[in-house]
């Protein structure tokens, strides 16, 4: 079930350059079914910024009814949101959102998680999951530079974790193809979120694995209602579009025409 | 008593607080939040005889206290939305207005004739002022005497009664509400978004990719309501009113100004409970006012 809650600031930091982890605590968190969701965050209680912010769900604490985003403070409601000190509150509409089918990978499956820039928060809960259920993850995640980068250590202790930059500033140059046309396991199937350009080619270079890719795209309502963030799918698709607010917004390879 | 009951041609409503046309779909994402009954009237999204799928994306962009949309009237078609949407909504004790829309005159009224049929679409809300579509939508809502036509077309057809929606991108709103109350509309709503842009700083191309888009919430609130007065003066059918409404106060401030009763639209994104809590708080207002039922509110800035 979709809630609204003023959630409670349990801790921000920045963990990169203008890369911000928040923690929130309410009951919100219970609705919390998996990775890849995401809330929509409304940052003041003012007209200014007037709409909500989606954010994806980075890592969920039932026990503790906490829940982590990881987000770039960049626009005026990122950065109004970085701000928020401990004890302070944060509306939060949620969860959202359809995330990644984490059942779909086995027992003793290796799977591949790329992520780009602030694509790649949702894919630290994703990690979690899988290994809870015996899979093996490999990580792949790009960032622009070295002072961006961010998690690399909490996804190491996941599973092998390839860091990529585009200015070769840590980890290897270029981008998460380069790494992926090296790679050298095998796998069942990958989890993709990032720029769409990404996404793209990542369809592209894997036409035959199953694969799962979280969209983004501007949203108003966050609910399904407003038809602002609609795409429109492929031709093999029975439906002519989707919503990437409720119908994603991870959606099986091959669904949406990028 | 129901202090908050306000009867309108083809309405009788419960509370004078109805959700936006295309700010609430058909319903069904709102009803896993709230009760609908509790709202006075709901706004179903634009229906055209096809389906339609709308603009490419981005369709919406922030703007200072508001927002530029430009969703291109997507909907299932009229088909879909009376065999689907309608009958689902059917279980809510709530009347429903249906918003039509079309490219030609003969769509309007095909849309009106077999939608004003549905059992719950208790009036209708026609559209003659989106700012998003090439053909049809405002063009009809620019010149008074197509408009005046228009209506006359679509009155003649339709089982229920009929309110227009105005344009506030016109030199004289009076006129325009004048020609399509001569044309025989029972009620007026007002107002459709303003026409507006936002330009990216750093390619300077628009943000929106139709170039422009309507401008809805908060800082279009002081033009719909200098509008909604204007047009009060000029006809004697009912007002519902609308633009930029978030708060009771907003309500107080629109029905003052004559509109009978009052529809929120943008504000259901930025809290999807916004109706439910304004008619919540509505008859605190009202006692504050020390006023007794709703209705003594209508008109009060022209007495
Ligand atoms: C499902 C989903 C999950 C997301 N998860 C994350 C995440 O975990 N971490 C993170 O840093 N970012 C995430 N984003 C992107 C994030 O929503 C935007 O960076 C953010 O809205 C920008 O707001 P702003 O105040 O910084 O910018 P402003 O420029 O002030 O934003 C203006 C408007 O544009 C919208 N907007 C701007 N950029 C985007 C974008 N890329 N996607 C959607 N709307 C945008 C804003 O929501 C706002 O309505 C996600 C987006 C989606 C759709
Ligand atoms: C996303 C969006 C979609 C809309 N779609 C329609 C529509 O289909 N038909 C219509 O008559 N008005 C439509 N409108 C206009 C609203 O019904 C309303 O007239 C306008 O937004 C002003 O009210 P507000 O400031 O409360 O949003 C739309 C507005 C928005 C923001
Ligand atoms: S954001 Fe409103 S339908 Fe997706």
């Amino acid at each position: 079930m979709i809630r609204k809650e003023r959630m409670k600031v349990i801790e921000q930091n920045e963990i990169a350059r203008n890369i911000y982890e928040l923690t929130l605590s309410g009951q919100l968190v219970e609705e919390m079914k998996g990775a890849g969701q995401f809330v929509h965050i409304r940052v003041s209680d003012s007209y200014e910024p007037l709409l909500r912010r989606p954010i994806s769900i980075a890592s969920i604490n039932h026990e503790l009814e906490q829940f982590t985003m990881i987000y770039r403070a960049e626009g005026r409601g990122t950065s109004l949101l970085s701000i928020k000190k401990p004890g302070e509150e944060v509306d939060v509409l949620g969860p959202l959102g359809n995330g990644f089918p984490v059942h779909e990978a086995k027992k003793g499956d290796t799977v591949i998680l790329v992520g780009g820039g602030i694509g790649v928060p949702p894919l630290y809960e994703l990690s979690k999951r899988l290994v809870e259920n015996g899979v093996k993850p490999i990580h792949v995640l790009g960032f622009q530079s070295h002072d961006v980068v961010f998690y690399e250590e909490k996804f190491s202790e996941l599973g092998d974790t390839h860091i990529v930059t585009v200015d070769g500033s840590q980890g290897h140059l270029g981008f998460v193809t380069s790494v992926l046309a090296e790679l050298q396991q095998d796998f069942s199937m990958y989890f993709t979120c990032g720029p769409l350009p990404m996404l793209e080619a990542l369809q592209n270079m894997y036409p035959k694995k199953k694969g799962f890719l979280s969209f983004e795209e501007r949203m108003g309502c966050g609910i399904g209602a407003c038809f602002a963030c609609v795409c429109k799918t492929t031709e093999q698709c029975s439906v002519d579009y989707v919503k990437v607010c409720s119908d994603g917004p991870v959606f099986p390879a091959g669904v949406v025409h990028i | 008593m129901n202090r908050l009951k306000v009867e309108l041609p083809g309405l009788s409503l419960k509370n004078p607080i109805m959700p936006a046309s295309g700010c609430f779909g058909f319903g069904k994402e709102y009803a896993k939040l709230y009760d609908l009954s509790v709202l006075g009237a709901i706004m179903i999204k634009a229906t055209t005889v096809e389906t339609r799928l709308g603009n490419p994306t981005p369709r919406v962009a922030e703007t200072a206290s508001g927002m530029l949309n430009a969703i291109g009237l997507q909907n299932p078609g009229l088909e879909k939305v009376i065999a689907e949407e309608l009958v689902w909504l059917e279980q809510y004790d709530t009347p429903i207005i249906a918003n039509v829309a079309g490219t030609l005159m003969e769509d309007y009224v095909e849309v009106a004739k077999q939608i004003s049929k549905s059992k719950n679409v208790h009036a209708l809300e026609i559209n003659i002022s989106c700012p998003n579509v090439k053909c049809g939508g405002i063009t009809f809502g620019t010149d008074p005497a197509v408009a005046a036509e228009l209506t006359a077309a679509v009155k003649a057809v339709s089982e229920v009664p009929v309110y227009v929606k105005l344009s506030p991108n016109v030199t004289d709103i009076g006129e325009i509400a004048r020609a399509v109350e001569a044309g025989g509309a029972d009620g007026i709503t007002m107002i459709n978004t303003l026409i507006g842009m936002r330009l990216d700083t750093r390619t300077g191309k628009p943000v929106i990719a139709n170039g422009t888009g309507g401008l809805s919430g908060p800082a279009v609130k002081p033009v719909a309501l200098r509008m909604v007065y204007e047009v009060a003066k000029h006809v004697s059918i009912p007002i519902i009113g609308m633009g930029g409404i978030t708060t009771v106060d907003d309500v107080i401030d629109f029905m003052s100004a004559g509109a009978s009763a009052v529809a929120v639209g943008t504000a259901n994104f930025v809290d999807p409970f916004v109706c439910p809590t304004i008619i919540e708080h509505l008859p605190e207002k009202l006692d504050w006012l020390g006023i007794n039922h709703v209705s003594e509110l209508i008109g009060r800035s022209h007495r």
